[in-house]
Order: structure tokens, then C-alpha cells, then sequence
């Protein structure tokens, strides 16, 4: 199992450390309720670091990410990212439209592109580019040299202010740059997975220590903490937020999983579209949010059924709202009668649980929309 | 961590403790709830249910995983904590006022043959 260069100061705060992507990462440290608070109410920080990186160099780089992934490479502009994905098209082994990986891509000049993927999907997702590659394109893997930290919270922005000359209140949402912070040069992306304003930063790993500790000396008024990957689920959960493995997999095409508006169809030829049409006027299952009455919790996999126990589909993924205090999940499912307003019921240990269809978000945060960009 | 001396433990890590003559107190241990993480929703099966050793007399949902909660020793549900409604007293307080069930015990002498604290911290290596 590997380890992030940050594995030795999440020991020292005290983590539950688990496998995760091929990684051994923090899955809690002071706990994940107290952590989900920390950051809908103040600041957090992820360490994120077995996410991927990948550069995308050369004159043909923009037609080769228009081929690759499903959003228009061609709305981008230099210091702009968009949340995209990346589909099977002409695979043995995968259905047309299924879902490689979902990722950000960002444009740092017209012939250099940055992409953040997936820790589990890293190989796959490398293999799956070398197999489109087109001439005039280097594919470079920089996910073993850089660190990534979530900076996440309402004062995320004035605990980083004070580490950096860069003026964060111009960096816009799904925006960055590049430039000084705790005396390192780095990305600095106006991103996050939780739904509050916040950051991404991303540097060489040889940094990981002097800028963690950088930004916890400056978060101590804000009492700051670290987050594990529990209340980074939690808090996506709550948003809406895909998450790889539950709501997006190989069998999986955006279309159904609430995702069209990254799909862009009027753009030209990219692997998955015919496919994406298909599933735009036909689709084989849709996703669905829900709100249990009850607070026993759905789980990956539950059967999600009718009144009478008629299964019409299965649950991707399911929590405690620590905000709303209510158990809630996201499902795909066969039946055209699963409507907004309406209900279905969960299979949990042998009994059906009621619960409202919901459209994500659960939580109405007014910070900013995903989708805008 | 706490495994008072008073309590006999199961290698599912529950605990349990005599009363009086044959009512049982029963609840899961600091390692237990510790593991677990935050506990969001305590699930128990009714008073009046009777069950045998190692019966799932319950469920305890956390917010990362749940757990099926085995009987230490055969007999009666007679009580069920209702301050349960408050599903963190088990994070809080395991031994206290996270207790589950009142059990009526089939056969008091089974509680004597459970582990120790000592045994018990030898089992989950503390």
C-alpha cells in the first residue's frame, strides 16, 4: 500500500488510517461528525494526495482532450478548469459510453493541460490516454511527484491569505494560478468536493510538511482541522457530488448518473457520444436522490424496491446528513414511476424503509454552482 | 482505554454484568464503539424478544459502517435503553449511559464462563 508524503503527520493527529485507492489514508481523525462541522461551519483540510496528476503537452493536446473527454475543451482559457469525464468507446471489455473516470481538467496554456483523476483509476486512465494518443501530444504522470491539499470551509480563503501575495478573491470558482504560498510555488485552483468555498493546492511532494504546517499555524485561530475521507464523503454526499465506484463506473454513462450538463454533444466527435445520445433519448436506469424517514442508513448495494417489495433498483450511496440529521443516498434505478415528490422504499436487513425521491442536493448551499462553470 | 474489571466481555465485544440474581445490564465495549467511529442510530429488537448466546439482538449504525450486536448469553429482552434515541451516549459513555439491553439471563453461571478485562484486553491486543 502506498503512503502520501502527509502519512506521518496523520499519525501524529491521531488518524484511523485505511486502504483507499491503493493508498493507506486518514479515514478520521478527532472524528467524522466533529470534521464534517469543522467545515461547514469554519475550515478544514484534505489531504488528497492519492489523487492522480497528468500534464497533457503539445500542439495537439486541445483535440486530443476534445477526443478523450466529454466536456468542450474549447470553452476553456488559460488559468480555467472544468469538470469532465472520460468514456469507452470501442472496448473490448467495456460498454460504449461507460465511464473510464471522472476528472478536472485545467488549461494552464493552449498547448499544456493538467488533469486530476481518480487514485484507484490511475493506471486505467493512463492506459486508456497512451490508447487514444494522437501524434503531437505527451502524456506525462505526475501523480508519484505532487502533493494535493483541500483547503475547504467559509475561511478557507483568509487562512491561505495570509501565506500568500497571490490575491485569492480574484481566483474565481473552477479558476487558478500558479504563484507563492508558504514560500512555495504552486497551483492554486479555486476548487473542492464539499460544497463551501475553498481551495486546492497542489506542489511537489518535498513540501508536503512546510506547507501543512504553514497553513495549520495559520488556521489556529480559525481553529482549523484535519479532515478524513469520511466527512470528505459525508459532505459530498450532502451536495450531490459523484463519487467513482458508486454514482460513476465502467457501466455507467453520465447521462444517467445526473451528469448530461458535462457531456457537451454539440461539440464534435468524442469517444462515448453516439452512446450519450442513445442514453439521452433512452435511458436503461436513472439516478435518483432520497431521504430515509427513518435513521437506519442505506448502503452501497440495498435494493431499492416498490411499496411491495418489487425491486426496480439498487442503492450507490448512502449516509447520516450530519446537517440535515437524516439518512440519505443516491440510487439508479429501472422504474419511470421513481419521480421527484414521490417514494420508494429501501431494503435494510430484511425490512422496507420509506423514504422521499429527492433531487440532490440534499443541503442548499448558495456559495456556488458546480454547473455554472 | 477503559474495560473495567466488574464486566465480563465476548470476543464480538460486547459486555455484559449481573444486576441482581438474573437480570443482566449488556452493551459494547470502548473498543468496540471506538472502532465504530461516530454512532449515529442504536437498532434494538423489542422487549419481551427471547434469544440464545450469540443471537444479533440489535444493530448499531455508524456513519461509515454498521455492526450486528450478538447476545453474550441466552435469555429475555426485559428493558431497552431508550436514551438510545441519542445513538452518540454509546461514543460517549459505553459502559454508563450507553448501556443497550436488560436481559433476563436463562442461566446466570454462563455470564461466569465469558472473558475477563484481562482476557479480553489479550484478545484485541491492549
Amino acid at each position: 500500500m502506498k503512503r502520501t508524503p502527509f502519512y506521518h503527520l496523520h499519525q501524529a493527529n491521531g488518524a484511523k488510517l485505511i486502504g483507499f485507492g491503493g493508498y493507506e489514508m486518514p479515514v478520521q481523525y478527532e472524528g467524522i461528525l466533529a470534521e464534517h462541522r469543522a467545515v461547514r461551519e469554519s475550515v478544514g483540510v484534505f489531504d488528497v494526495s492519492h489523487m492522480g496528476e497528468v500534464e497533457i503537452k503539445g500542439e495537439n493536446a486541445e483535440a486530443f482532450l476534445q477526443k478523450v473527454t466529454t466536456n468542450d475543451v474549447a470553452q476553456l482559457v488559460n488559468g480555467k478548469a472544468q469538470y469532465s469525464a472520460m468514456l469507452y468507446e470501442n472496448d473490448a471489455h467495456h460498454p460504449d459510453g461507460g465511464t473510464v473516470d471522472d476528472l478536472i481538467v485545467s488549461r494552464i496554456s493552449p498547448t499544456h493541460y493538467f488533469l486530476v483523476i481518480n487514485a484507484s483509476n490511475i493506471e486505467k486512465d493512463l492506459q486508456w490516454l497512451y490508447r487514444n494518443k494522437i501524434d503531437g501530444v505527451e502524456i506525462i504522470n505526475r501523480s508519484d511527484e505532487l502533493s494535493l491539499l483541500a483547503v475547504q470551509g467559509k475561511n478557507a480563503e483568509a487562512v491561505l491569505q495570509a501565506l500568500t501575495s497571490v490575491n485569492l478573491a480574484e481566483i474565481r470558482y473552477y479558476h487558478f494560478a500558479h504563484g507563492k504560498l508558504a514560500d512555495v510555488e504552486m497551483m492554486i485552483s479555486r476548487t473542492g468536493y464539499t460544497g463551501e468555498a475553498g481551495f486546492e493546492l497542489c506542489f511537489p511532494n518535498e513540501y508536503a510538511e512546510q506547507v501543512w504546517q504553514a497553513i495549520f499555524d495559520a488556521g489556529k485561530p480559525f481553529n482549523i482541522k484535519p479532515i478524513g475521507l469520511g466527512a470528505r464523503d459525508t459532505l459530498r454526499l450532502e451536495m450531490g457530488y459523484a463519487l467513482y465506484g458508486h454514482e460513476l463506473d465502467e457501466q455507467t454513462n453520465p447521462m444517467e448518473a445526473g451528469l448530461g450538463w458535462i457531456v457537451k454533444l454539440s461539440k464534435g466527435e468524442f469517444n462515448g457520444k453516439a452512446a450519450c445520445l442513445k442514453a439521452k433519448e433512452n435511458p436503461q436506469k436513472k439516478l435518483i436522490g432520497f431521504v430515509l424517514q427513518g435513521k437506519a442508513i442505506a448502503r452501497q448495494g440495498f435494493e431499492i424496491t416498490t411499496k411491495e417489495g418489487q425491486v426496480i433498483g439498487r442503492v450507490c450511496s448512502g449516509t447520516l446528513s450530519p446537517s440535515l440529521e437524516k439518512a440519505i443516498g443516491t440510487g439508479f434505478v429501472q422504474s419511470n414511476d421513481a419521480v421527484v415528490g414521490g417514494t420508494c422504499f429501501v431494503k435494510i436487513r430484511g425490512e422496507l424503509c420509506e423514504a422521499e425521491i429527492v433531487k440532490p442536493p440534499f443541503l442548499i448551499k448558495q456559495t456556488h454552482s458546480i454547473k455554472a462553470m | 482505554m477503559n474495560f473495567p474489571e466488574t464486566l465480563r466481555y465476548t470476543k464480538e465485544h460486547e459486555w455484559i454484568v449481573m444486576e441482581s440474581a438474573d437480570i443482566a445490564r449488556v452493551g459494547i465495549t470502548d473498543f468496540a464503539q471506538s472502532e465504530l467511529g461516530d454512532i449515529v442510530f442504536v437498532d434494538l429488537k423489542s422487549v419481551g424478544t427471547k434469544l440464545n448466546a450469540n443471537d444479533i439482538f440489535g444493530t448499531v449504525e455508524a456513519v461509515k459502517t454498521v455492526s450486528d450486536l450478538f447476545l453474550p448469553v441466552a435469555g429475555e429482552i426485559v428493558e431497552v435503553n431508550e436514551a438510545l434515541k441519542d445513538a452518540a451516549l454509546v461514543n460517549k459513555s459505553p459502559y454508563e449511559d450507553g448501556w443497550m439491553i436488560k436481559l433476563k439471563v436463562s442461566n446466570p453461571s454462563d455470564v461466569e464462563g465469558l472473558m475477563t478485562a484481562a482476557d479480553y484486553r489479550a484478545q484485541i491486543g491492549q
